[in-house]
């Protein structure tokens, strides 16, 4: 009895290789697929049909966040809860409040940018059935990899496997569940 | 930007292996040893410190900020070249900075980490630095005073050092997985496994964390910035004349710069030597940090001649006096003239084409540089303190043990933590270097790690794939 598979894996040697195989996939229809590289390939995103990121949005949000957060807080402090009188100078100076918040506003922009990467992501996830390829090792140092999920409406395993083949692959895998 | 014949494979393996396959070598040990015994006096001197208070410093009336204050502004000073490197120079497309970046970073968050340290014990309760630094809700009902200088710095520091951190780490996720990938040692796999949080570099994690890492640039560029602009207003904002200056936030900038790349040098002149690191660090990197120095040198040389001008020009009476006892009539005018002479001349060897390209030539004016950007710092306080505006409290400054035990104790500090970070962690971007061979372009188009996604999709209509 075979195991359920997650999906087909193909192997590729060079970058060109591998975007050439992705434009195929997608163009045969294929629209649940993945591409692993050693490094950030950007031909691969227009192969695949990625869609930019709403990153920059939760990013700029971040920032305003923060914004907010610094000008609250100190008008909070020095106008609101604890008005104090220096050198007879108004409670609301906002200039000597410009810094505070404008330090809050990159981090929080910061902190949004990393840490909604990694939640966009799915990171951390330490197990994926990709792994589960031995030679899936080499993604992280030299080779190439092109998935096609078995959640993929179009998928069917001798079809799916027959046309990968076709695509001059180093060889295609079977990714184990 | 990549020399001998390399690989993606050979490269990784090159860079990786430092950390996972090699034996750790001989001299390492040595250096880690000696760091470690130098970090010891640090320990020591704060012990007595908290023990006995911040009396046992050369601080008085009225040098009210000394020690400090200088070894704080030089150790955030070095810092600001890392972020300029991993994110200046990302932004303006400099491909040279591949492979210093990570160290150069690392080189940052170390520099903060013993920053920090100084404003912190100088408060000599630092347990209760809490509620004197940071606005949170205490049963005392009281602020920090955000009208302060002081506390721009708070925020500044402690938002600098965590980007700083995220920036670091978010580029070492891959490297991580490329190490994961190769460990044989089960612990080691498991360790740089959960480091890497389950990377797989998968093309649509790849497209998020490029913008992100792109993000954390821009937001880092106006950063670096303002940090030492906002550690330059702890002087400029107050009335004592040498500190009261506009041009300090600039200069102080290049300066943070210009020291910040003479540390660099100084770290890889031998890391390459000795870690065989000259394919990646080549010689035209230590061309252009040398070039970079002496730009950045020249604007600090400007910002001297600018106080002396403003001070003259100014026709304030307590501004021309400050000068004057600065430079020639108090006490401290050989300090004056040994920053010039570090700082202003040793540079100008840099505009000579033969002592620019010798690393030994370069390694040497880097160490004269560094020992000069402490001596501004030390003109800048001490001279201007040492006379204030009643000649009756006016007194001389002289560091005491303590001072310098604690000084010297932060540079064992930083160098220990430098040589764990050349242990365990990839010291060179494995996977951006991986971008700068040709192999990596695709059907010739050259793969800009730093090029703008945006850019790419308008290359392409697409309805009509470039491989149809």
């Amino acid at each position: 009895m075979q195991k359920k598979l997650y999906g087909l894996m193909a192997e590729f040697d060079t970058a060109t290789d591998l975007v050439d195989a992705a434009n195929r996939v997608r163009e045969a229809g294929y629209t649940k697929t993945d591409a692993f590289s050693p490094f950030p390939l950007h031909e691969i995103d227009e192969a695949l049909g990625i869609k930019r990121s709403i990153l920059p949005v939760l990013v700029f949000f971040g920032g305003l966040t923060g914004l907010c957060l610094g000008i609250g807080l100190q008008v909070f402090v020095h106008y609101i809860d604890y008005p104090l009188n220096v050198g007879g100078r108004p409670f609301l100076s906002w200039p000597a409040f410009v810094p505070p918040s404008y330090e809050l506003t990159i981090l929080l922009a910061g902190f949004t940018a990393v840490f909604g990467m990694l939640f966009l992501n799915g990171l951390p996830r330490p197990y994926h059935p990709v792994f589960n390829v031995p030679r899936f090792a080499l993604a992280s140092r030299e080779k190439f990899f092109l998935l096609v999920e078995a959640a993929d409406p179009k998928y069917d395993y001798d079809e799916t496997r027959a046309f990968l083949g076709e695509l001059k692959p180093q060889e295609v895998f079977d990714v184990e569940e | 930007m990549v020399e001998g014949d390399h690989s993606f494979g050979t490269v990784s393996d090159k860079i990786g292996d430092l950390a996972l396959k090699k034996r750790t070598p001989f001299h390492w040990y040595i250096g880690f040893a000696i760091s470690f015994i130098v970090a010891q006096l640090l320990l020591f001197s704060v012990v007595v410190l908290l023990a006995r208070g911040i009396g046992i410093w050369g601080n008085n009336q009225p040098v009210g900020w000394a020690f400090d204050i200088i070894n704080f502004v030089w150790w955030i000073g070095i810092g600001h070249a890392g972020t300029l490197i991993s994110a200046i120079l990302l932004l303006l497309n400099q491909k040279w900075r591949t492979s210093i970046n990570r160290f150069a970073e690392a080189m940052t968050l170390f520099a903060v980490a013993c920053a920090a340290m100084f404003p912190l014990l100088h408060t000599g309760r630092p347990w209760l630095a809490a509620y004197w630094l940071f606005p949170y809700p205490n049963t005392m009902g009281i602020w920090p005073q955000f009208r302060s200088p002081l506390i721009w710095d708070v925020f500044a520091v402690s938002t600098y050092a965590t980007i700083s951190l995220l920036f670091w780490y978010v580029g070492l996720i891959p490297d991580f997985a490329t190490l994961r990938d190769r460990a044989k040692n089960k612990f080691f796999k498991a360790v740089y496994g959960l480091l890497s949080w389950g990377w797989r570099g998968s093309a649509r994690h790849w497209h998020r964390y490029e913008i992100a890492y792109l993000l954390l640039a821009g937001l880092s560029t106006p950063l670096v910035l303002s940090v030492h602009s906002i550690v330059s207003f702890d002087f400029a904002v107050s009335q004592l004349p040498g500190w009261h200056a506009t041009i300090f936030p600039p200069y102080f900038v290049a300066g943070a710069i210009f020291a910040g790349f003479a540390m660099v040098l100084i770290l890889c002149i031998p890391l390459r030597i000795l870690y065989n690191m000259k394919d990646f660090i080549t010689d035209t990197h230590l061309v252009y940090m040398g070039k970079v120095m002496l730009a950045t040198g020249l604007i600090v040389v400007y910002g001297y001649a600018m106080e002396g001008f403003f001070a003259w020009y100014s026709a304030a009476e307590y501004e021309w006096f400050m000068m004057k006892n600065r430079i020639w009539e108090g006490p401290y005018w050989w300090s004056y003239w040994l920053l010039i002479l570090c700082n202003g001349m040793s540079i100008q060897l840099l505009w000579f084409k033969r002592f620019r390209e010798s690393a030994f030539w370069l390694f040497m004016i880097s160490l004269v540089v560094s020992v000069g950007m402490w001596l501004e710092r030390f003109v800048i306080i001490v001279t201007s303190l040492n006379r204030d505006f009643l000649p009756s409290s006016w007194a001389m400054y002289t560091p005491t043990m303590f001072d310098w035990s604690m000084f010297i104790g932060t540079i064992g500090f930083f160098f220990t933590l430098l040589y764990l970070f050349i242990r365990f962690v990839p010291i060179i971007s494995i996977f951006e270097v991986r971008t700068l061979l040709p192999e990596a372009n695709v059907h010739g188009h050259h793969q800009d790690f730093e090029e703008n996604v945006v850019v790419v999709e308008e290359t392409y209509d697409r309805t009509d794939p470039p491989n149809s």
